[in-house]
């Protein structure tokens, strides 16, 4: 048996959606160094809808597709939807994650609401 | 291309372990307690392997215990040092930071148990000082247990003058041998060895299959109670086919060590030349003072999970301290006493070359871990950090 499902290889081996975005209307990172997986992600928001995401990821095979995914997940949707993308849906997208790397997708999930407070902080600052 | 540069995990098995081994799987499959000659031709083949393994450590055969491994003579070693100690009211034994976890766990035990342990630093060579080791011995040390080389980065301790000064303190040293005997030299008599771990698996034996050698007269504990098989130390029936396999492929081993030596030290030190070229990348442990085999290396920004799955894609078996790796969140306790911070203990990487490598395959190496740490350094934030000036490079 394999380590991780042939999905989380897939978006491991090709993520979908790497780099930066220089004019991001969002940015979120989590994770930090220490623990060994870190996530950045970048938004580009139109009208209340995603056009455009990217990330980039220091960290472990299910850390670089969890944001793959995770990115895919929101990609052209409403901010309010993808507000609402959970780890769960994450690790579902991706055929399941072991147990002990779940913390993965919890990352992911927890990157892209810190990208859109981002947003909305922003936000509320330009329309002060 | 397929490599497998994983010999510190385990080892393919020889041609001759695995001849010595099939008689006794297929034909002589007597139990050496049976006193008919059936019986005692597995027993002569037991007393026989005893003998060789003996010889290669420079021990006598009375002084080998055959276990199920390198963990299980671990446990015994320190265990019996802890309880002849107890009984002369001596509780403090002296480790270091760098020991596998079947000696750290066991002390760990013990320290439950009321006994005091300390745990000697190790310089950022990966190398006890014995200086230090002197100053930490007390009148209550009963024990002191040093690996002879780790199994991680590779480095080799100062071994004799550690059982040197041991031996004039009447104190009793074990070192975990695992990872160095059947590839350096290694001598019970003149490196003053109490008591020695070893394992069949990690030079071309089977798995499951390890020894233990405990100087004439160190009494031990048993950890398996039952029948009087070796000599009352360790019940059960023994793995004749295992260690009639593990003492050939010892006896192999050994009688290659020079030409070995030779051919893999010189293959890795090729290689960490090819690797010290990738930029902000070091050496994990002392460049001389090492395992011939051993390449241990940290490369800042990337981490090594996703290293070590990208290396297998290219055909390339290898390890990693990461802590993705080990299901925990911190990284190798070994990288960490070599003063290597978190950030950078993520990402290690670890090749152990075979006998049978070659300069090709080393090139092959160079060249795909240059091309994966610079692809996954692409859309690492952390290297776009260090790359803008954000934060400061470590290596
Ligand atoms: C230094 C060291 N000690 C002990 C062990 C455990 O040996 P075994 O797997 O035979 O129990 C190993 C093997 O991983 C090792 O490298
Ligand atoms: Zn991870």
């Amino acid at each position: 048996m394999a380590l991780y499902s042939e999905k989380v290889m897939d978006h491991f081996r090709n993520p979908r959606n790497v780099g930066v975005i220089e004019d991001a209307d969002g940015v979120g990172e989590v994770g930090n160094a220490k623990c060994g997986d870190i996530m950045k992600i970048y938004l580009k928001i139109d009208d209340d809808i995603i056009t455009d995401v990217k990330f980039e990821t220091f960290g472990c095979g299910s850390a670089i597709a969890s944001s793959s995914m995770a990115t895919e997940l929101i990609k052209g949707k409403p901010v309010a939807e993808a507000m609402e993308l959970t780890n769960k849906a994450v690790a579902e997208a991706l055929d399941g994650l072991p147990d002990y790397k779940m913390h993965c997708s919890v990352l992911a999930e927890e990157a892209i609401k810190n990208a859109l407070d981002d947003y909305y902080a922003k936000k509320s600052q330009n329309n002060n | 291309m397929k490599i497998y540069a994983d010999n510190a995990a385990t080892t393919r098995m020889s041609r001759a372990a695995i001849d010595a081994m099939m008689p006794y799987i297929e034909e002589y499959y007597g139990n050496p307690s049976s006193l008919y000659s059936f019986g005692q031709q597995a027993k002569e083949a037991l007393e026989s392997a005893r003998e060789t393994v003996a010889k290669c450590i420079g021990a006598q055969p009375r002084e080998i215990l055959f276990t199920s491994g390198g963990s299980e003579a671990d446990n015994q070693a320190i265990l019996s040092a802890a309880a002849l100690g107890k009984k002369a009211g001596k509780t403090h034994i002296i480790s270091d930071a760098i020991e596998h976890h079947a000696v750290l766990h066991t002390l760990k035990k013990l320290e439950k148990e009321g006994f005091e342990v300390t745990y000697l630093p190790v310089g950022t060579d990966g190398i006890v000082k014995v200086e230090d080791l002197e100053a930490a011995i007390r009148e209550d040390t009963c024990l002191v247990t040093v690996m002879y080389a780790n199994n991680e980065i590779g480095t080799i301790q100062p071994i004799k003058e550690i059982g040197k000064i041991c031996r004039e303190k009447k104190i009793l040293f074990h070192t975990d041998a695992v990872q160095a005997v059947g590839h350096i030299p290694v001598n019970v008599e003149s490196e003053y060895i109490d008591m020695l771990s070893s394992s069949a698996h990690k030079f071309h034996g089977p798995k499951g299959v390890g020894f233990l050698y405990a100087r004439k007269g160190i009494r031990l504990t048993n950890l398996i109670e039952g029948g009087a098989q070796e000599r009352g130390r360790r019940a059960g029936t023994e793995n004749v086919p295992g260690i009639v396999a593990m003492a050939a492929a010892l006896k192999e081993s050994v009688e290659k060590i020079g030409e070995n030596v030779k051919h893999a030290a010189a293959l890795r030190d090729k290689l960490i030349a090819g690797l010290a070229g990738i930029p902000h990348s070091a050496l994990n442990g002392d460049a001389v003072k090492r395992l011939p085999s051993n390449v241990s290396f940290c490369f800042e920004g990337i981490e090594g999970e996703s290293l070590l799955l990208l290396l297998d894609d290219k055909g390339i078996c290898a390890s990693s301290g990461s802590a993705c790796t080990s299901g925990s969140l911190d990284p190798s306790h070994v990288l960490l006493a070599i003063g290597r911070v978190h950030d950078v203990a993520h990402g290690s990487l670890r090749l152990t070359l075979g006998d049978d490598a070659t300069e090709e395959e080393v090139d092959y190496i160079i060249q795909s871990v240059r091309e994966v740490v610079e692809y996954l350094r692409g859309f690492s934030p952390v290297w776009r950090d260090l790359c803008a000036g954000k934060t400061e490079f470590i290596l």
